[in-house]
């Protein structure tokens, strides 16, 4: 094995040498690249495309609850509740449920005659984004005087509160009118309208795709910047030592909530598009697999690792909404067994997981100080001696440092 | 010698920067520190020293605000800090470092000097995300200030980009140092510098003590076990004994003091 690995090592080290240092931009515009031209080599309704729909907007669930869990150390289980709250904001801002309002801010065709709240999609995805974002600070406020599992069964317990509202919306009433569809969920919401795109539908699922690849860069470039930024600085110096950090000037509730906030807006509007795209908010879909399934993506890409969570999320998506039901669903049948690929989904699922994490348990792409950190302690010698070495007197003021 | 001189803060008559009058903690029955008053001169260097468990760490982490005091007053520069959250406490002037070094393993040298800035930076999130102007101008600026807090406190620039957890012990205690300081602090407070220290590491920290205190007009409190050290360094020593202040004044009064031998060497027939 550790033959194999140094191995490894030496190819890995004769790429790099042979990759000229801008390989990881050249990639990233290749993959962009790739991703602008995928949609063009598939029909307008192709399933692919379909799902990778849904995979990127996994990519964006994933990107969001990697800020909490990942950036910030932060373990949240309840993740779900963002994907039910920003659907719900879709939903409430985007069709006829509140039905005794009249208003349509910036609409086009026929939501601006129909009854209920009809507000312009990019509006509605703001708005879930921020009443996402504040959910998820009103959320962040109970765990803050926790740390590691019970931060993790708090917000469990939240995304399972969500949950129940959801599903008892039906009977919660406000000025006469129900909050939500309960299981029946609330159907019939607006297509999006975009200028210059027009109105989207399911015949054409290109502008659906392009929308989700838009929101997914955008939460790149946020993800990136905050990372570099003392924002991000602050996360991490809060995950390493809460003591040593608070000590240093950084304000321990601000900070944490910035994170769930952030994170929270990440999956509200990841929630709000997955609404419009499927055209139905069904409070059954907001389940606690959910929240593991996103999890897994972030642990599985690497936790704390932009690119690496992006991965993951994009491997799990695609494995569990096309490889399995589309491409190997029928190879049992095929090898004259009596079961589909589907029945074994979740077994499938767990297998890989588990695999993954023996081999690899850093992550596909494991980010640096989370490697550190999950290797410290691992064949690490005795703090040295401390060497008698220049003396701490020596050095003159504002030595110049080149 | 410059050493020899009068100690700064201790002929004036300023107020105090740092006054902590009948302080008290509790842990449920016990009481760790006992309305411990001490007075801090501007620009002085004031130890506390005291037997293991006396509640010398129990009372900084007060004065941080780590730890809320359960009775009794504590005013830095004229404010009242008693129930400041430690960041606050922090921004008005106050910078400490660990007994048990506490830098941030997984970030480098340099990267635990910036986050120990953090409280004078004003780049916001919306700064970051959009990298305004002032923002990046921020941010290099920092990095220049904290590479200089780096040089000064004796770290060659080699070991900058190096992981704090690989540096060693003595190295790990200066970045700790520099971190203090990034916060551009009034009054540093440091837990034990010199534990695990040899003779000739302990004697230069010292000397580097008194550099610090003249050169940034720093006001410093320590807690020190090294006798050498305190002797050498302190112009007042306040002892706490079982959570109580047994003895204060300046070093060969508290040397001859009868209840400070007792209470180290334990009391004689």
């Amino acid at each position: 094995m550790n033959e194999l690995q140094a191995q490894l090592k030496e190819w890995r080290a004769a790429i790099e040498r042979w990759l000229p240092s801008w390989w990881p931009r050249a990639l990233a515009v290749g993959l962009i690249a790739l991703g602008v031209i995928l949609p063009q080599l598939f029909s307008v309704t192709s399933n692919f495309i379909n799902t990778e729909i849904l995979a990127l907007t996994y990519v964006m669930f994933a990107l969001g609850l990697n800020i909490v869990v990942g950036f910030a150390g932060l373990l949240d289980l309840g993740y779900v509740a963002f994907f039910a709250l920003g659907s719900y904001a879709f939903g409430w801002l985007g069709s006829g449920w509140f039905f005794k309002a009249h208003v349509h801010v910036l609409t086009h065709g026929a939501p601006s005659t129909l009854p209920g709240i009809h507000l312009n999609f990019v509006l509605i995805l703001i708005c879930a984004g921020l009443f996402t974002a504040f959910a998820g600070a009103v959320i962040g406020v109970p765990t803050l005087r926790l740390r590691g599992d019970y931060i993790a069964i708090v917000t469990l317990a939240f995304g399972e509160i969500i949950r129940v509202f959801a599903l008892q919306g039906p009977s919660l009433k406000i000025f006469g009118m129900p909050l939500t569809g309960g299981e029946l969920g609330i159907s019939g919401t607006d297509a999006p309208y975009l200028p210059g795109i027009g109105m989207f539908s399911e015949l054409n699922i290109r502008p659906w795709y392009y929308t989700i690849f838009v929101l997914v860069l955008i939460a790149l470039f946020v993800n990136v910047r905050v990372r570099d930024s003392r924002l991000g600085r602050a996360w991490v110096a809060l995950r390493e030592d809460e003591v040593a950090a608070v000590s240093m000037g950084i304000p321990l509730v601000r900070t944490k909530l910035f994170a769930y906030a952030l994170g929270a807006a990440f999956g509200g509007i990841a929630g709000a598009f997955l609404a419009a795209y499927t055209t139905l908010i069904d409070a059954g879909e907001f389940q606690f697999g959910f929240s593991i399934f996103v999890l897994s993506m972030v642990i599985l890409g690497g936790l704390g690792s932009i690119w690496g969570v992006v991965l993951g999320a994009l491997l799990l998506a695609n494995i569990n909404y096309y490889l399995i039901p589309d491409v190997f669903n029928s190879l049992p049948g095929d090898l004259g067994l009596n079961f589909n690929l589907t029945d074994l989904q979740v077994s499938i699922f767990g297998f890989l997981l588990v695999i993954v994490m023996v081999l690899r348990p850093q992550g596909l792409i494991p980010e640096r100080r989370r490697k550190i950190e999950f290797t410290r302690g691992i064949g690490e010698t005795e703090l040295d001696e401390p060497a008698v070495d220049q003396a701490w007197a020596s050095v003159e003021p504002g030595e110049a440092v080149k | 010698m410059s050493t020899e001189a009068p100690a700064p803060g201790l002929t004036t008559s300023e107020a105090p920067i740092l006054s902590a009058e009948d302080v008290t903690k509790e842990f449920g029955g016990l009481v760790a520190v006992n309305r411990v008053s001490v007075d801090i001169p501007i620009g002085s260097i004031v130890s506390i020293i005291g037997p293991n468990g006396a509640g010398k760490t129990t009372f900084f982490n007060m004065l941080t605000g780590l730890y809320k005091s359960s009775g009794g007053r504590i005013v830095f520069s004229g404010r009242d800090i008693t129930h400041d959250r430690p960041d606050v406490i922090t921004k008005l002037g106050v910078a400490r470092t660990f007994q048990n070094i506490r830098l941030f393993g997984a970030m480098t040298a340099l990267e635990n000097v910036i986050v120990g800035r953090h409280c004078r930076m004003r780049a916001g999130l919306f700064g970051s995300i959009v990298g305004a102007p002032w923002v990046r101008n921020e941010e290099r600026a920092v990095r220049e200030r904290a590479a200089e807090a780096l040089s000064y406190v004796g770290l060659r620039p080699g070991q900058f980009g190096q992981l704090s957890s690989n540096l060693s012990y003595g190295d790990q205690r200066r970045v700790e140092i520099a971190r203090a300081l990034a916060s551009d602090p009034k009054l540093l407070l440091l837990d034990e510098p010199t534990a695990g220290m040899n003779p000739q590491e302990s004697a230069a920290l010292t000397e580097f003590m008194r550099k610090l205190r003249n050169d940034l007009e720093l006001t410093i409190l320590l807690i020190e076990h090294d006798m050498k050290v305190i002797m050498g360094v302190s112009e007042r020593i306040t002892v706490l004994d079982h959570g109580e202040k047994i003895a204060e004044g300046a070093p060969a009064e508290v040397r001859e003091n009868q209840r400070v031998i007792e209470a180290y060497l334990g009391k004689q027939g």
